[in-house]
């Protein structure tokens, strides 16, 4: 019989499994994650579950996992893969136990870059990426602690800042860089949000780093930064930004670079297609530019991409390559922030204004090819800029079209 | 099929609509609007796929 093994059990490896299925894979399936629970949503964490004692934890739970008969996978929760054989197709987990496999699905994220001088994170500082996690800081922010300080103004930080500002709390929001979100967003864009941030009564402080953990005691005292001020605060949160784990893999034959290197269809060797936070591959709706998406709704299409990409390469068949245009939402305050596609070198606002929080800018490339589009409360705008990147639509044409 | 949302968890991502429009709009006030509670089996497909896409699984259907 035919075994796929998946090691990763989050959105991504989840729905490469049920795929898989789908497409009428009937041989054995091994579903391999590091944490004990069953697969779980992540977006809620940062956002509703830590503002919020009443969220349902079994509300998290993804759906295809929820009846077991529909992936009919054979679990190792709690369990780590630990080294890849891919000559002799076997993965070896922290048990010792030897799994060998026809197919390989590798889609084991990424984990919280952690500061130097907490690591790990302990008594007060808080990093934000699993369940486990989030319950910890969730209590910890429940027990009413008189400031907290974010580090990192990405979206754990910023969202982390957001939700403990609507549970009343004192809020210091800290980025060395000179405006939030400054891997996604252009500047203007990013200084809109730490206004938003300000108008909340958040305490900002952009360009400055975090020289260090202030600590008398055995609990944190706040956050040292670099101009030499002490921001006091008895909860720490670190969002600076993941690491893809790939560290199992340094016995592999492998390519490793910022992530797995896989090819256009998400192929990282025969037999192993790679999916998530953990994968990089060359977008061609992008000119084949080379790309790790850190998104939940890539993690569900390009992990549903490589279970069908896989099968292909068990039985000869023939695939498209892997060409989405990413899309992501982040929820602050009342705001609703996505991009859809990527910013670009030309922008323009071409309906409302950054002013009054309701806008939608878009994107293009030097040729005036659209490349993407940021929408605030304009969700209906998002969805369609997504379709008009996709078509591979001009600026002129997106402005007639989303204004 | 009968779509059933779940207007309390929705947020108004917009994304069923991009998958299928003739059951789905998000219009210019911001909230989620069901054109067609009884899709024809010709939509169920892309009704599945809007349930299983939605941020908030905001979505079911009863079959």
């Amino acid at each position: 019989m035919t075994t796929i093994v998946v090691v990763g059990a989050s959105l991504a490896g989840t729905q490469a499994a049920q795929a898989m299925r789908r497409a009428g894979f009937d041989g054995r399936l091994v579903m391999v994650g590091a944490e004990p629970h069953y697969p779980y949503d992540r977006p809620p964490l940062s956002k509703s579950y830590l503002v919020d004692a009443e969220v349902d934890e079994e509300r998290l739970r993804l759906r295809p996992t929820v009846d077991p008969d529909v992936l009919a996978a054979d679990w190792r929760l709690g369990r780590r893969a630990v080294a890849l054989d891919d000559q002799r197709s076997v993965v070896e987990l922290d048990d010792g136990e030897q799994l060998g496999y026809d197919g390989l699905v590798i889609a084991t994220g990424a984990r919280p870059r952690r500061l130097p001088m907490a690591d790990p994170p302990t008594d007060g500082v808080f990093e934000l990426r699993t369940l486990d996690d989030a319950r910890a800081l969730r209590a910890a922010l429940a027990a009413g602690p008189t400031r907290v300080a974010v580090c990192g103004a990405g979206f754990i930080g910023a969202e982390v800042a957001a939700s403990a500002r609507e549970r009343g709390l004192e809020v210091t929001l800290v980025d060395a860089a000179d405006a939030p979100l400054d891997r996604v967003l252009d500047t203007e864009a990013g200084l809109a949000v730490a206004d938003l941030h300000r108008d909340h009564g958040v305490d900002v402080r952009l360009g400055v780093g975090v020289a260090d953990i202030d600590r008398s005691g055995p609990r944190v005292d706040g956050m040292v930064l670099s101009d030499g001020s002490i921001v006091a605060a008895e909860v720490v949160v670190v969002g600076i930004g993941v690491v893809p784990n790939t560290e199992w893999l340094s016995s592999s034959t492998l390519t490793i670079d910022d992530g797995i290197v896989a090819d256009e269809t998400c192929l990282a060797a025969p037999g192993i297609v790679v999916a998530g936070d953990v994968a990089r591959w060359p977008n061609p709706r992008f000119g084949g530019r080379s790309m790790r998406v850190e998104q939940w709704d890539n993690a569900i299409d390009m992990g549903g991409y490589a279970g069908r990409r896989l099968l292909a390469a068990l039985d000869g068949g023939r695939v498209e390559p892997f060409e989405p245009t990413p899309w992501f939402w982040s929820d602050q305050y009342d705001r609703k922030i996505q991009l859809a596609g990527v910013v670009g070198e030309r922008r323009e606002v071409v309906q409302g204004s950054v002013a009054e929080r309701r806008f939608v800018q878009i994107y293009g490339d030097g040729t005036g090819r659209l490349t993407g589009a940021l929408c605030w409360n304009r969700p209906r705008q998002a969805i369609m800029a997504r379709q008009l990147v996709t078509d591979g639509e001009t600026m002129d044409a997106a402005r007639t079209k989303l204004a | 099929m009968k779509v059933v949302v779940d207007f309390d968890l929705c947020e108004s991502n917009a994304v069923c609509m991009a998958i299928a429009p003739e059951v789905f709009e998000v219009r210019d006030d911001d909230f989620l609007y069901v054109l067609n509670e009884h899709p024809g089996p010709e939509l169920h497909d892309k009704v599945r796929e809007a349930v299983e896409r939605c941020p908030k699984q905001a979505i079911s259907v009863v079959e």
